[in-house]
Parts: structure tokens; sequence; C-alpha cells
């Protein structure tokens, strides 16, 4: 569910121009061509799809970097929340 | 009886000291100042050497109003990035009724300033933000690309006592537009020019890596980016701290930012790329100041044939 969820707020803020559905969950985004202007739109809606907050400490483009990359930092703090 | 002297920041004393010896003029909002004689004078020769040093590459000059259009403010995502800082204009846009309630408000000290509107301006946050849209207007770069020179009053919202951080100040930039290798030898070009400018004028500075401060817990995103990257270097001269020297000049790689964002194609049809070497004028006068005393006549004999001949 995460990982579709991902998908979704990539395909729409993301503006890689690549079809989302094309691209491996281990690929590489900002190659895919995401800048790293965009990447701050994608953190956004991330944190409101998951209601969620990243911390300061994991804003650098390797939390953002993959799907599964995204999907590791959103279980970290889901699982920090439950704890 | 001895009196007690309020505490003062290395910052406010600097700042007094300029205010005593009539440097700068106080207008009452921190941030703000006029300037002397002596002061401008200073500023107009640095600007005069810093064009001669920019002299061989044939820059095109363009000098515009220290404000820009709205519409291409929005555009530039300045807001996205650094809401804090930017200043916009507005102005009364109702009529006789509108009038009376304004002046109602003033008469009893109420907030008049909610009835507002933004008008088609803004001021100015920094010297070549009106060039990108100008240039945009022209069609692609010629295989050569493009160089300009700009140099503007710039606005950033940041009241402080510290005179190195003004609210109005002025920006002396050369800015590239090209393929990626233009614009990387552009400014390594400018790196290396930069230093041997202010080591001539006989004072200290350091280069190191840095960033833009880019609003918010998103915004560290950015800055940790440009770090990683090497995109922003500074020429750091100590002015009122040795452990924190202020960043006088800068040199700033853009990637296809612009170039993208305005649909600035190169020759080939790519997005362009963009670098600029941006001097805070202020800034440097004020570490001459600092450095040489507050009499220009006074500072050595070397300094004075660089900025006077």
């Amino acid at each position: 569910m995460t990982i579709d969820t991902i998908r979704s707020v990539l395909k729409a803020h993301s503006r890689i121009r690549v079809p989302i559905e094309e691209i491996g969950n281990d690929a590489n985004l900002f190659d895919a061509g995401m800048s790293s202007l965009a990447s701050v739109d994608v953190i956004l809606a991330l944190e409101e799809e998951f209601g969620i907050e990243f911390a300061e400490d994991m804003m650098h483009r390797k939390t953002f970097e993959s799907i599964n990359a995204i999907a590791a930092a959103i279980d970290s703090l889901q699982i920090k929340a439950s704890a | 009886m001895t009196q007690q002297l309020p505490s003062q920041t290395p910052e406010e004393q600097y700042l007094r000291e300029l205010i005593a010896h009539g440097l700068l003029i106080p207008m009452g909002v921190d941030g703000v100042y006029g300037r002397s004689a002596v002061f401008e004078d200073v500023l107009d020769r640095f600007g005069a050497l810093v064009g001669q040093w920019g002299a061989e590459n044939g820059a095109e000059v363009i000098r515009f109003p220290p404000v820009m259009n709205r519409h291409h403010f929005e555009h530039s995502g300045y807001m996205k990035n650094f809401p804090q800082l930017a200043g916009t204009i507005h102005s009364f846009c109702g009529g006789e009724k509108e009038h009376q309630a304004l002046r109602r408000k003033m008469e009893n000290g109420e907030d008049w300033t909610a009835d507002q509107k933004a008008i088609d301006i803004v001021v100015t946050p920094a010297a070549c933000y009106s060039l990108y849209p100008t240039v945009a207007q022209r069609g692609p770069l010629s295989r050569e690309g493009a160089l300009f020179d700009v140099y503007s009053w710039c606005l950033r919202h940041e009241p402080s006592l510290d005179p190195a951080r003004m609210q109005l100040f002025r920006m002396r930039e050369y800015v590239r537009l090209g393929t990626p290798e233009q614009v990387s030898e552009f400014r390594a070009a400018w790196i290396e020019r930069g230093q041997r400018i202010i080591e001539s004028l006989q004072v200290p500075a350091r280069l190191d890596v840095a960033n833009d401060p880019f609003f918010g817990r998103q915004g560290k995103l950015l800055a940790n980016n440009q770090r990683d990257q090497n995109l922003k270097f500074e020429l750091l001269i100590p002015i009122t701290s040795e452990e924190k020297p202020t960043a006088c000049l800068s040199f700033n790689y853009a990637q296809d930012y612009f170039g993208q964002l305005w649909n600035i194609p190169t020759a080939d049809g790519a997005p362009c790329h963009s670098a600029c070497v941006a001097f805070g004028m202020e800034r440097i006068a004020l570490a001459f100041f600092k450095h040489h005393g507050f009499d220009p006549k006074r500072w050595p004999a070397g300094v004075r044939k660089v900025l006077w001949g």
C-alpha cells in the first residue's frame, strides 16, 4: 500500500517525464529527472498523505532517492510514532 | 559611580562607529541606512574596479530598476524558497468609501495595511532575477552563449543590527548562460578573479562552500543539496567576527534551473545552464572600512592606488 501511495505522489509531484509505472522501486529518482526543487513538493505531499513529518536530519537526497528509500523513511517514522 | 553601559555585540559596536563617523545615516529601521559621499565613493570605485576585471569578456550591461514584474517574481519560485526574505509592494486601490475607512483607521492608530492590495511589482530580491525572463524573450542563445553585467538595489527582509546584514543593499553580478562547460569555465575563472581582486585590496579572505537560506524544514534538503554538489561558493571576509566571517562575494551555479524555468535553450536546443558571480557591494565597503579605517584618505597607499589610481 505504501509503495502505491508513494507512486501516486511521485506521479503528481515529481515532474519526472517517464511514466512512474516504468520506474523500478530501487531506481534513482534524481537520475530519472526529479529535480531537488520537485523533491520538496514530493516531500510536502508525502507528509500530507501519510500524516507524518520528516525530521530535519532526514532532509538529504539519499532519503528520497528511490521509492524503496522513501518507503523505508516512512516506515521508520511510523515505527517511532507507534512505539 | 561608574555608568553601566548596555552590553553591545561586536556588530552593534561597528554599526555605532559607522554612524559616528557619518558613513551610515540611521533611518529608524534596522538594516536601512543612508550613505555618505565617502561611503558611496568607495562603493563606486570598487564597482569600477570590478568593471575593469569583467570588461575583457564583453558582457552586455543591463540596469534594471530595483523592482521586478510581480508575475515574473511569482514564476521564479522565490516565494517557495525564500518567502521570509521577500519584499512585496502594496498600494491603496479602493474608492472614496474605502479611503474614509483608511483615514479613520490611521487616525485611530489601527492596522490600515490589511486592505492594501499587491501591485504589479515587487522589490528585486537579487540583481539577476529580471534578467532571465528578458533573455528568454530573445529566443535560443547563440553558440557562444551569453554574458551579462547587472547591478541593482536588492531587498532582503531580515532586520538586523549587523551593518553587514542590511535589508536594502546593492548587488553587482556577472551572469553567464550557456552550455554546462561554458558556465563552469566562467565560474571557475571568477572564483580565481574574485580572490585576486580582494587580495589586491589587502583584505583577508577565504573561500568556502555555502548554501542559500532556504525556508523551512524542506529547505534543509535544498541547502544540503547545494553543499553536496558544490553549487555555491562564497568569499568570506571577517568584518565583525573572525569566527563568523561575512560572505562578500558568491559564485553560484544554478545548473539548468533558470534555463528550464524560463525556457531558455542553448543553440543545440537543450535548456541552458547558468552561473553568476555576485558582489555584495555594501559588505565589501564595510570590510574595507573595518580593515583600513574609517577615513579612506589614510588607507594604505597600495589599496588607494588600486581603487583611485
